[in-house]
């Protein structure tokens, strides 16, 4: 194994690139949750913004509308699961999981023509920088530009949930919608306002995979990212930060624990395989152990049905 | 009143059941592991599928079964509507499928790649892809520059290990110096992982990216990096132009075609098939040219040498890593060792995981 400082800052890239999806799908679901809405369709999201992704790509030549198309069909799709249980009232759980789903048959069913066909090259910009600049070049440079949203978006979402006031009245609806609803607060707006933002944030995760990460068109190939992303949520209580260290710590582990094996060290490869899995839980639950902050970042209503009575 | 719904309920449900009875219609139903738009093993498997359906015959399909739990539900589901003969098409559903097969006696069942026949309405097949891992280990052999041979491995079952050790004993034959690096990511079918370990081992000195694994992204990421690599399953060609020097391709139809119609005409009996060049259930996709014309005829030899049997895959000697002797030299394993191989071979770095 060569252990030179590029090879290490090409290898931190990697990293980098592996974890976006999480990121994006995470931070999205983060607000939803904040909001109290639990949907658990992260993953059928995810993939009809990957075939959407694709196939406006394949259909239009254009990776712009490509990227905002993603985000539309997500949201279209985060629109079906408000319908459901913010005006009808459904279970969230149930409703969450018959999304994902749907989503994982319809994005097969839309898929069937485009299986097979190459993707195209997405930009990746400052491929100079990276070249010329050893070790810092390959992890700051050479990326594409949804890296870089990915990576300033969990700072955004924190400032956005602490510091604006439409942040506080998300975190407020999320804690204790009756109280919100009696200060005058629209929940049912608010809520569809953050499912559909959820949407929109699982959608171009997914188009990253589709159109960046493994550019072609494969039926499942979110590949269980989509519940990962769930899981960081909670993992990380519900701070925008810490799932951003999250999905890096598993990206990373998953990447290193690959090369272990090519390198050939003698560890059980079962427990490598698992190992992006319990860091991951490990880390987070250390780093967020202080219980006053847990509670401070709960949305106490999550997951439960809120209706005005008139 | 009451008397009287009962018996027109009593009456209807005899209905019924007489005419779900005299609904005979031959029907096959085919069990997939992976959807059947992977471009790899289940896309093959469909395409068999696909020749016993233009004859005329009945068939039902079911993708991206999960191998465990899930799959019993799917193949008794299967047995229980209907279907005459069943195609269960991964390794993972061998005792699911033998244990519906014990209670569906009428029902006849093929599993792909087992080693359990455990009724007598119970048939297994699998084709020699380890002939074909012959070939690319010749072509991997000589191609590399790096002498490192990078392979993505899916599960440690004998039929994944035996085509690891068949690529590295053609490999070593023609470049002593050659190490096999593997790295396993414990699926079938997964493109971001397959890609992510194709990434790993091509950043850890290989030129030439070999797969067990069921997805096009390995090859992709193959000709993004400017290595070689080898198609699994189907002729992936098109996804890696520049990259792929040839594809190991699962040809089923024949066989499938025959035992269609053997259950059919009620000739059908339990077997053991293991066809390979030979039979043409393992073919080699075109040859990339930029292997030369010479490296080319060397293959197709080979390829000839293999399919009349005039050259084996495991002639010995072969040793494991620890040196001990497997095959005495002049003498090739035979088909017992091959099915149940679970030790690697001299050259292959790491451990079987366990």
């Amino acid at each position: 194994m060569s252990f030179d400082l590029n090879f290490i800052g090409i290898l931190i890239g990697a990293i980098m690139a592996s974890s976006v999806p999480l990121i994006l799908a995470a931070s999205g679901e983060l607000i939803t949750e904040r909001s109290g809405v639990l949907n658990l369709g992260v993953e059928g999201m995810m993939i009809i913004g990957a075939i959407s992704g694709f196939a406006l790509m394949v259909v239009t030549d254009n990776l712009f509308f490509a990227v905002v198309g993603s985000m539309l069909s997500g949201l279209i799709l985060s629109f079906i699961f408000g319908l459901l249980t913010q005006s009808l009232l459904t279970n969230h759980v149930a409703t969450g999981l018959a999304l994902t789903i749907f989503g994982i048959g319809m994005s097969a069913m839309i898929g069937k023509n485009f299986v097979g066909i190459p993707g195209k090259e997405f930009p990746l910009l400052f491929l100079d920088l990276k070249e010329s600049i050893p070790f810092l070049g390959p992890i700051f440079f050479g990326h594409s530009i949804i890296l870089y949203f990915a990576f300033g978006l969990p700072f955004l979402t924190n400032y956005f949930l602490k510091k604006t006031k439409t942040g506080l009245i998300i975190r407020a609806v999320g804690d204790s919608p009756t109280s919100a609803s009696n200060q005058g607060i629209n929940v049912t707006l608010v809520r569809y306002s953050c499912i559909l933002y959820g949407g929109a944030m699982c959608g171009l995760a997914g188009a990253y995979l589709s159109l960046i990460y493994t550019p072609q068109w494969i039926e499942n190939m979110t590949g269980g990212r989509g519940w990962i992303a769930l899981a960081l949520v909670v993992f990380a209580t519900w701070s925008p930060i810490k799932v951003l260290i999250g999905a890096l710590i598993f990206g990373g582990i998953t990447i290193l624990q690959l090369h272990m094996q090519a390198v050939g060290l003698r560890i059980p490869v079962q427990l490598l395989s698992a190992l992006p899995y319990i860091m991951t839980i490990i880390v987070l639950v250390v780093i967020s152990r202080d219980s006053r902050k847990i509670k401070l970042n709960t949305p106490t209503s999550l997951g439960q049905i809120f209706y005005k009575e008139k | 009143m009451y008397k009287l719904f009962l018996r027109s309920l009593i009456s209807v449900l005899f209905l019924l059941g007489l005419s779900i009875n005299a609904n005979a219609e031959f029907k096959v139903g085919f069990v997939y592991v992976g959807p059947t738009g992977d471009h790899g093993w289940t896309y093959q498997h469909h395409e068999g599928r696909n020749a016993v359906e233009a004859l005329g015959i009945k068939t039902t399909y079911v993708e991206s079964v999960p191998e465990g739990a899930d799959a019993e539900r799917v193949i008794r589901q299967l047995a229980q509507s209907g279907h005459d003969l069943i195609f269960t098409t991964s390794f993972g559903y061998m005792d699911p499928t033998n244990k519906v097969a014990k209670d569906f006696p009428n029902v006849k069942f093929e599993h792909a790649t087992g080693y359990k026949r455990e009724h007598s309405n119970v048939s297994t097949y699998s084709a020699r892809f380890y002939e074909g891992r012959t070939l690319l280990g010749h072509m991997a052999g000589k191609m590399t520059k790096t002498n490192t041979i990078g392979y993505i491995a899916s599960f440690p079952i004998p039929e994944v290990i035996r085509g690891i050790n068949a690529m590295t004993l053609a490999a070593q034959k023609v470049n002593p110096d050659i190490k096999t690096k593997i790295v396993w990511v414990f699926t079938w079918y997964d493109p971001g992982k397959e890609s992510e370990a194709a990434q790993a081992l091509i950043d850890q000195g290989a030129d030439i990216i070999m797969q067990h694994t069921d997805s096009t992204a390995p090859v992709q990421v193959a000709e993004k990096a400017g290595v070689w690599s080898f198609g699994q399953a189907s002729d992936m060609q098109r996804f890696a132009p520049k990259s792929i020097l040839t594809s190991i391709i699962d040809d089923w139809a024949p066989y499938y075609v025959e035992r269609s119609i053997a259950a059919r005409d009620g000739t059908w009996k339990q077997q053991d098939t293991w066809h390979g060049l030979k039979e043409g259930m393992v073919a080699m996709a075109p040859y990339n040219s930029a292997m030369g014309s010479d490296l080319i005829k060397e293959v197709e030899q080979l390829q000839k040498d293999l399919a009349s049997g005039k050259a084996h895959s495991f002639t010995g000697p072969i040793y494991d890593q620890k040196g001990n002797i497997l095959v005495a030299e002049g003498a090739v394993a035979d088909d017992g060792m091959l099915a149940g191989m679970n030790v690697y071979v001299k050259g292959v770095e790491g451990d079987i995981p366990q």
